[in-house]
């Protein structure tokens, strides 16, 4: 076990984990933040996607060794209260059926439109591809981001 | 509280004519308090109008995405008129099914089958309160009419509220044939609604199964033999042990748990655990064993579900006859949230928290395997990251109580996504064989379907043949084209594999082989594939109303983008008629893009049209994944795929665009969870024909079958 203080939505955690823990277990078990899922656990669907200063992630394989010093945000983070445009844009469209995946697409999704406010559908193949999702709802993430574009 | 005293239990099954649901307006038992049910009031209500006018309804089917805790409810709402949403839900545990009928989310029934009961409940409880209003106005009921909360008396301006209403219309008689609305009156079913959990699911505050957490919980991993029937001889107790913040190693039927403070603790301290394992018989198990095993059945006799005319004597005199050979293979349900479930099993009683499709059926496996009473056993519906049918298997349930009793400790399971792939009950691999004759006209005479398949009713409910053969030939059996000589058989043709449910189960495979072959006689017959089903679907209005249907709106035989061509199929599943038109490109090394799917279903009355479209996107997604990627290969007894980097799902970038047009009729509602799927598959295959020439005879569709250099 070690000591790391991993900076989380603005606040500061100070945990005392093993040290090869990814940053998933670390979020959701230790730090009671369930609302990043765990899929793969290999970085191959990316439903676990985070920010680490702003960039969108795959916190089932960043070790929380490598976490600290960075300012890391989760869905609970990314609004107080649903408000952020892409989450806005996700009711508007209705996108999620079970949902599971959502807050990582989410989560690249706000990424995305932070660094490319206006992208194109190439863009969005590009940003959004690595992300999977089991229900089929691509056609309405592509629309969303869309949405959230003219929004922002 | 109100309480009904006039009504007897009889009564309420006289009134919904479905075993043990029933209105109770305001009727509430609760259970004892003990803790364990408190928090989930166990009443025989589908709603209650309390006299503050607080509506609360009972939802008893778990959502798994599906929608249903938001479809049910809109049933409810509408029939009682109320706003919408101005309600409370409860979600039921799993309760008995003489209680509420079936809670399984499969087949796609949900809304099916709670029609009927929710719309009886909500007239019913309509019905009492206008009833209750005319005699205190000392007015004939028939000149009250109820809208949207208040009973209103138009001819003396009069109106209550259905809360003054309420206690009144508790004592009055429960009528026995409540008038349902007329559908021009629904002002809720048939418009888009937002799903009420959305807000929730957008901002990760959403309970699923995996999220749970009890105080005093463990969590715990469990190393299973990965050849199936094996066993685990041997193991690393003390390295697992050594793992920081393991607290425990306890041996359960499928294998070795470790239990500790936290999952990353629990799956390194399974690494270590170093597991020796019986492989047991199924060692020399491979798909090359298993397509040898389908080349020795497919000659055997076959068990007939259909038998028209005189299928040889009409093939021995057909001026042309076409063979085909269709091959699929087993596939994973791989939901992305893998299995969990979190148990805490003391002696006499057992409260479980799981992400299941099928609670009823882990409830009672539970009850029966650790010899509780069905009442002690309290079995909460988590929220479900997907299930696709995966989740109607109770294994997974009964697992981890294994593994609550031996720590006797909360905990909960979790599988990774390998455990979840190398320990899935999965979609039969089958065989299709199929010959068709032709006249000199071109009119198919004979048609002969033999589905070679590996049975999920003998292999897991000990099925017989008859039970069998109707299930894996369901979709071949009922073909609807008028071919006067017509014969489907079935052969049997199990494997060590695990077979089970997933979503449109047999019709994931039966149409792949149906309308691939159609499509392949109307080609022989130089007629348009729409055309050609067109002519033997005299009998068959909702057949031809959806193909129609999906032929115009995708400009079925109208120019395309250079290069892109179309297919297209159709099929009844779960009460549903669906059709689709597929627009495909080919490229050079065999790649297959689709652009575009038209989709257009007839399922009666749409509850909810924008939820429709989402569950008929996500149908053809899952079946375009079968088609393009899904393959699940055994080599050495196990499965060969693990993750996703050779278990691959369709990407956003490969999304084609998809319309869903519905027809608009009366007609109950029936499934719409599932109808979409089984038309994708030939529909691209189809299309790849017209693209290249080339016939797709097995899933997934390969490159390497359709490149042209």
């Amino acid at each position: 076990m070690a000591r790391f203080t991993l900076q989380v939505n603005g606040e500061s955690h100070t945990v005392n984990v093993d040290p090869d823990t990814p940053l998933l277990w670390v979020l959701r078990d230790t730090i009671g933040l369930t609302g990043t899922k765990f899929c793969c656990g290999a970085g191959l669907c990316r439903t676990c996607t985070v920010h680490m200063d702003g960039d969108p992630v795959p916190s089932c394989s960043i070790p929380v060794s490598s976490a600290e010093g960075s300012e890391i945000t989760t869905i609970e983070g990314l609004s107080g209260n649903g408000e952020h445009p892409v989450q806005q844009a996700w009711i508007a469209e209705q996108v999620p059926q079970c949902g599971y995946c959502q807050v990582g697409q989410i989560m690249g999704a706000a990424a995305l439109l932070a660094r490319n406010p206006r992208p194109s559908d190439a863009d969005i193949d590009e940003a959004m591809s690595p992300h999977l999702c089991r229900c089929g709802t691509y056609q309405r993430i592509r629309r969303a981001i869309h949405r959230a574009a003219e929004e922002v | 509280m109100v309480t009904i005293t006039k009504v007897s239990r009889r009564d309420f099954l006289k009134i919904t004519g479905v075993a043990g649901t029933g209105l109770v307006l305001g009727f509430y038992l609760p259970l004892k308090p003990d803790g364990y049910a408190a928090a989930q009031p166990l009443t025989n209500a589908w709603l209650r109008i309390g006299p503050d006018g607080a509506v609360t309804f009972w939802v008893h089917r778990p959502d798994m995405g599906q929608g249903a805790r938001t479809a049910l409810p809109m049933i409810l709402a509408d029939e009682l008129d109320i706003e919408w949403p101005k309600f409370e839900r409860v979600f039921l545990p799993a309760v008995d099914p003489q209680v509420y009928g079936s809670q399984t989310a499969g087949g796609s029934t949900s809304i099916r089958t709670s029609w009927v009961p929710l719309r009886t409940a909500g007239a019913t409880a309509r019905s009492m309160l206008t009833a209750a209003a005319a005699e205190a106005w000392g007015v004939e009921a028939a000149s009250c009419r109820a809208s949207l909360g208040t009973v209103i008396h138009e001819a003396s301006g009069r109106s209550l509220s259905y809360g003054e209403l309420a206690e009144k219309a508790a004592t009055l008689p429960v009528p026995n044939y409540p008038a349902f609305k007329d559908p021009e009156d629904f002002h809720i079913i048939g418009k888009p609604t937002p799903r009420l959990d959305h807000p929730a699911r957008v901002q990760g505050s959403l309970t699923f199964g995996m999220d749970v957490k009890l105080p005093g919980m463990l969590y715990a991993c469990v190393a299973r033999c990965p050849v199936f029937g094996g066993t685990v001889t041997g193991y690393d107790e003390a390295a697992a042990r050594a793992v920081e913040g393991v607290r425990g190693v306890v041996e359960v039927p499928t294998g070795v748990a470790v239990l500790a403070e936290s999952t990353w603790a629990a799956m390194k301290g399974r690494r270590a655990l170093n597991c020796k394992f019986d492989y047991g018989e199924a060692a020399d198990l491979s798909s090359a064993k298993i397509a040898e095993l389908f080349d020795e059945k497919q000659g055997e006799e076959g068990y007939a579900t259909r038998d028209d005319g005189d299928v040889e004597a009409a093939l021995a005199g057909a001026d042309r006859v076409l063979n085909a050979v269709y091959d699929v293979p087993y596939l994973a349900h791989a939901p992305l949230e893998p299995m969990n479930c979190t148990a805490h099993a003391r002696d006499e009683r057992c409260e479980i928290w799981a992400p299941t499709q099928a609670p009823q059926w882990a409830h009672g496996v539970v009850a029966a395997t650790f010899g509780y009473a069905p009442e002690n056993v309290a079995l909460n519906i988590d929220f479900s990251g997907g299930g696709f049918g995966r989740r109607l298997m109770p294994d997974f349930v009964v697992e981890a109580v294994y593994v609550s009793k031996a720590a006797g400790a909360p905990v909960k399971v979790v599988w990774t996504r390998e455990d979840d792939m190398h320990h899935d009950f999965y979609r039969p691999a089958s065989r299709h064989i199929l010959s068709a004759g032709l006249d000199g006209s071109g009119n198919l005479v004979a048609w002969k379907h033999r589905v070679v398949a590996h049975s999920i009713a003998a292999t897991l409910h000990g099925g017989d043949l008859r039970q069998a053969a109707g299930e894996a030939t369901s979709g071949a059996t009922e073909l609807p084209y008028a071919i006067p000589n017509c014969r489907v058989d079935y052969c049997m043709a199990n494997t060590a594999v695990p077979v089970s449910y997933f979503r449109s189960v047999y019709n994931t495979q039966t149409p792949f082989a149906n309308e691939c072959f159609i499509d392949e006689l109307a080609a022989a017959a130089e007629m348009d594939p729409v055309a050609f089903r067109m002519r033997m679907l005299d009998d068959e209005p909702r057949h031809r109303g959806v193909l129609e249907l999906a032929a115009e709106k995708a400009g079925w035989g109208q120019s395309l983008p250079s290069g892109h061509h179309q297919g297209v199929a159709l099929h009844r599943s779960f009460g549903t008629w669906a059709a689709e038109v597929a627009e495909v490109s080919v490229r050079d090394d065999g790649s297959v893009r689709v652009h575009r799917v038209v989709c257009a279903v007839d399922c009666g009355i749409v509850v909810n049209p924008d939820d429709l479209a989402a569950q008929a996107e996500g149908a053809i997604v899952i079946g375009l994944t079968a088609a393009l990627k899904g393959e699940i290969t055994i080599d050495e007894g196990r499965v060969v795929q693990s993750n996703f980097h050779d278990y691959p799902l369709l990407r956003i970038s490969e999304m084609p665009e998809i319309e869903v047009h519905y027809i608009k009729n009366s007609e109950n509602p029936s499934g719409i969870g599932e109808p979409p799927l089984p038309p994708i598959g030939p529909a691209v295959a189809n299309a790849v024909f017209r693209a290249t020439g080339v016939r797709v005879r097995r899933l997934p569709i390969r490159p390497e079958d359709l490149r042209s250099t």
